[in-house]
C-alpha cells in the first residue's frame, strides 16, 4: 500500500569529507500533502532535498520518489519534480517571460507559448513579463521561481526555504497558493525556519545534525514530546527568568513580549521550580507548548545525548 | 563639541588600515589559484622570453638540389652542412620535389647548385647559385641569407689557391641569387595579419566560453540547470554554437580588413580557410570549456585563458620565428593548435596552399580537440557532488 506515498525513502545518508550531513533519514510523504521540513541551519535539509531530485548522489539509502527509484531513475524524477532553490537561481539577465520560456523548452513542455502565458497569468506576472528577473524585488523573484518550477506541471514540488527574505504579505499569498495547489493534488516538501509556516503544513519533519528527530502532525509532535509549559505575567520577569534557567527542572525560560514561557519535560520538577515565584504578584497558568518550544527542547535533548 | 567632531574629517587610523591589509592577505590565501597564477605567469614569461625566443633564428631547415658532380660542388655542400644558420635536412633530385617541400613548409630554403657548377667555376664564368627562400616570415630568413652569402665565398677560398686564386676576385667566385618565394617584398604584415586571425580567435573564444559555464556556477543558475532533465552534451554543444558564429564574424572581419586595408594577397581558397577555421574555433572552444570545468569562478577562468594564451602567442611562430626556438620549445609549440592554424592560414593566404598541403597541420588540431573534450566531459559534473 505504498502507492499513496509520493516520497518513500529509507536510510538516506550523505557524507561530505567523512562528516555525515544526512544520517539514516527515513521519510514518507503522502500525495496531496504539504510536508514542512524543519531544522536549524546546516542540519542537512538542503542536502536531503538535493538527494531527492538527483542533484546529489546518496552514499546509502533507498526508496522511491513518485514511484521512481531515487538512485537509478533520477532522470525520470527530474522530469516530474519542481525544485525551487534556496538562492534565486534563474537568469537575472533574462526577462521574466524569457526565463519561463527557457525552462519550458528544457522540460519539452507541449504547447509552450500557452504554458508560459498561462503561468504568467496565474501568478499575476503578465504586466511585468518583459522586466529583467534581476530587477525584481524579493517577493516577485519568489513568484517567478515558483512559476518556473510549476511550468512543466510536476506532481511533486521541493521548495528549499522559499520564503526567506520575503515580506509577510507576500508570504501569506504564497502559502494560500501552496494550499490551493495541494488541493489540486500536488505534493509539497517545504523547508522553512518560520514557525507560523510550519503550522500551516499538514505534517512536519524535524531534522537536526542530519538525524530525523520528529515526524508527524503538529499535534502529534507536541503531544509526543510531553513538554509542560507555564506562562507568567507580572513584574521583574527578566530577573525571574535568569534564576529559573539555573534550576534543574527548567529547560527553557523564554520571553514573549510581556509574558514569560517556562518549559520543562518533567512537569513535577517544573512546578517545584516555579513554586517560589507563584506569589500574588504574578499570574501563572499552564498552556500548551508551542512548536518552537518543542523544537528547542528537541535540540537541547539531542545535544545532551551527544555530549554524554 | 559633537558638531565639531562631526564636521572634521576622520583621521587616518592605523588600526583600520591594518584591518584592511590583514583581510586582503587572508582572502589572497584563500584563492590559491589566483595566487599561483601571479607567481606562475611571470615565471612562464621569463622562461619563454629568456630561453625560447630567439630573434636571430639558426638551424633553419634547408634542402639542397645538387646537380653538379665536381669537387667544388661537394665543397659547398660540406660547408653548408657546417653552417649554424642552416640544417640540411634533405637532398632532393628534382625541381618539383623542392617545390613541394617549400609549399608544405617542410624547409625554409632550397639551395640549387646547377649542373656544371665546378666546370663553370674553374673557367671563371662566375656560376650562379639559386637560393629559394620561403620568405613568408621575413624575420626568419634575412639573417640566414646574409650568412650564406659570406659562407659561399669563404668556403671556396681553400680550393681557389695558386693558379685559381684569380677566380676569387673582387666580386667573389660565385653569384648568389636569392629568390624569395611568397612575400618577395618582405612585407612583415603579410605574415602578421593571417597570424593575427588565429591569435584573436583564440583569445576571445577561449576566455568567452570559459566564462560561459563558470558564470552559471557563480550565479547559482547551475543548480537549476542540473535539476533539469538534461544531458551534459546538450548543455555543452548548446553553449558552443553561438560562439562559433561569433568566431566567424571575427574571421570575416579580420579577412576584410586584411584584404581591403592592408592589401594582403589572398592566394588560396577562402572556402578552404573558412572550413579549417571551424576546426580551429572548435579547438579553442574546447579549451575554454575545459578551463570552465576546472575554474571555480570567472576570474580564474580568465586567468587560465591568459595562461594558455601566453605560450600560444610566443611559441606558435606568431611573434617570433618558430624554427629559431630550441627543440623543447618547438615540441611545446607543436602541441598548441595555434601553431598549426598559423601555418595553415599563412599557407592558404600567402602560398596558395590547397587541402593536400595543409592536411599535415590539420590532424594535430583534431587530436587536440579530442583530448580537450575528453577532459571536459569527464570533468563536467552531472550532480553538485
Amino acid at each position: 500500500m505504498t502507492d499513496d506515498f509520493v516520497i518513500d525513502v529509507a536510510a538516506m545518508t550523505k557524507q561530505f569529507d567523512g562528516h555525515k550531513v544526512v544520517d539514516n533519514v527515513d521519510l514518507q510523504v503522502h500525495a496531496g500533502e504539504i510536508c514542512g521540513f524543519l531544522g536549524p541551519n546546516g542540519s542537512g535539509k538542503t542536502t536531503f532535498i538535493r538527494m531527492l531530485c538527483g542533484l546529489l548522489r546518496p552514499d546509502a539509502g533507498s526508496g522511491t520518489c513518485l514511484g521512481y527509484d531515487v538512485i537509478n531513475e533520477s532522470e525520470a524524477i527530474k522530469r516530474n519534480v519542481g525544485y525551487m532553490t534556496q538562492r534565486f537561481s534563474l537568469y537575472e539577465d533574462l526577462t521574466i517571460s524569457e526565463n519561463l520560456d527557457f525552462v519550458a523548452r528544457m522540460y519539452s513542455v507541449r504547447d509552450r507559448r500557452r504554458a508560459v502565458r498561462d503561468s504568467l497569468d496565474r501568478l499575476g506576472l503578465s504586466q511585468r513579463s518583459r522586466q529583467l528577473a534581476g530587477e525584481l524585488s524579493g517577493g516577485w523573484k519568489q513568484r517567478l521561481a515558483l512559476a518556473a518550477c510549476l511550468i512543466h506541471q510536476p506532481k511533486l514540488l521541493l521548495l528549499d526555504e522559499p520564503t526567506a527574505g520575503v515580506d509577510p504579505q507576500a508570504r501569506r499569498e504564497f502559502w494560500d497558493q501552496i494550499h490551493e495547489l495541494a488541493g489540486q493534488g500536488l505534493t509539497f516538501l517545504i523547508s522553512t525556519h518560520y514557525m507560523d509556516e510550519a503550522e500551516r503544513c499538514h505534517r512536519l519533519a524535524y531534522i537536526l545534525n542530519g538525524v530525523l528527530l520528529a515526524h508527524g502532525t503538529t499535534g502529534e509532535i507536541i503531544s509526543e514530546t510531553k513538554l509542560t509549559t507555564w506562562e507568567a505575567r507580572g513584574p521583574d520577569l527578566l530577573e525571574i527568568a535568569k534564576k529559573l534557567r539555573i534550576n534543574e527542572g527548567v529547560e527553557q525560560a523564554v520571553h514573549f513580549g510581556n509574558l514569560l514561557h517556562v518549559s520543562g519535560a518533567d512537569s513535577q520538577a517544573l512546578e517545584k521550580a516555579i513554586e517560589p515565584y507563584r506569589t500574588g504578584l504574578h499570574r501563572w497558568r499552564q498552556i500548551a507548548p508551542g512548536l518552537e518550544d518543542v523544537f528547542i527542547h528537541l535540540m537541547k535533548n539531542s545535544k545532551e545525548k551527544t555530549s554524554q | 563639541m559633537i558638531s565639531r567632531a562631526a564636521g572634521k574629517r576622520p583621521r587616518f587610523s592605523l588600526a583600520r588600515f591594518w584591518a584592511v591589509v590583514f583581510k586582503e592577505f587572508v582572502q589572497m590565501r584563500r584563492d590559491r589559484l589566483t595566487f599561483g597564477m601571479t607567481i606562475g605567469i611571470p615565471l612562464l614569461q621569463l622562461i619563454l622570453f629568456g630561453y625560447a625566443i630567439n630573434v636571430d633564428p639558426k638551424h633553419l631547415a634547408a634542402a639542397v638540389l645538387l646537380a653538379d658532380n665536381g669537387p667544388q660542388g661537394r665543397t659547398l655542400l660540406y660547408s653548408i652542412q657546417n653552417c649554424s644558420y642552416l640544417d640540411l635536412v634533405r637532398r632532393v633530385n628534382s625541381e618539383s620535389e623542392a617545390n613541394q617541400l617549400l609549399e608544405r613548409g617542410d624547409v625554409q630554403f632550397v639551395i640549387n647548385i646547377p649542373v656544371n657548377f665546378t666546370h663553370d667555376l674553374l673557367r671563371g664564368d662566375r656560376p650562379s647559385i639559386l637560393l629559394e627562400a620561403d620568405a613568408t616570415d621575413p624575420a626568419a630568413t634575412s639573417n640566414a641569407i646574409g650568412a650564406l652569402r659570406t659562407l659561399l665565398n669563404s668556403a671556396l677560398q681553400n680550393d681557389l689557391k695558386g693558379p685559381f686564386a684569380f677566380l676569387a676576385g673582387a666580386e667573389g667566385p660565385v653569384d648568389l641569387r636569392v629568390h624569395a618565394r611568397y612575400n618577395p617584398e618582405a612585407i612583415t604584415y603579410y605574415n602578421i595579419v593571417p597570424g593575427l586571425m588565429g591569435v584573436v580567435l583564440q583569445m576571445t573564444m577561449t576566455v568567452i566560453t570559459g566564462l560561459a559555464i563558470t558564470r552559471e556556477l557563480e550565479r547559482g543558475t547551475m543548480e537549476t540547470l542540473l535539476a533539469m532533465p538534461t544531458r551534459p552534451i546538450e548543455v555543452m554543444t548548446g553553449k558552443i554554437i553561438p560562439y562559433i558564429l561569433l568566431g566567424y564574424i571575427q574571421v570575416i572581419l579580420i579577412l576584410s580588413v586584411a584584404y581591403f586595408l592592408f592589401h594582403v594577397p589572398i592566394a588560396g581558397s577562402l572556402w578552404l580557410l573558412f572550413a579549417v577555421a571551424l576546426i580551429f574555433i572548435i579547438a579553442t572552444l574546447a579549451v575554454g570549456i575545459t578551463f570552465s570545468t576546472l575554474a571555480q569562478n570567472q576570474l580564474q577562468a580568465v586567468q587560465m585563458g591568459y595562461f594558455f594564451f601566453l605560450p600560444s602567442i610566443l611559441l606558435s611562430g606568431f611573434m617570433f620565428p618558430f624554427r629559431g626556438m630550441p627543440q623543447w620549445a618547438q615540441w611545446v609549440g607543436e602541441v598548441l593548435p595555434l601553431t598549426h592554424f598559423l601555418r595553415i592560414a599563412r599557407g592558404i593566404l600567402i602560398k596558395g596552399n590547397g587541402l593536400r598541403q595543409i592536411i599535415p597541420q590539420l590532424w594535430p588540431i583534431v587530436l587536440f580537440i579530442v583530448f580537450a573534450m575528453t577532459v571536459a566531459v569527464k570533468r563536467y559534473r552531472r550532480t553538485l557532488d
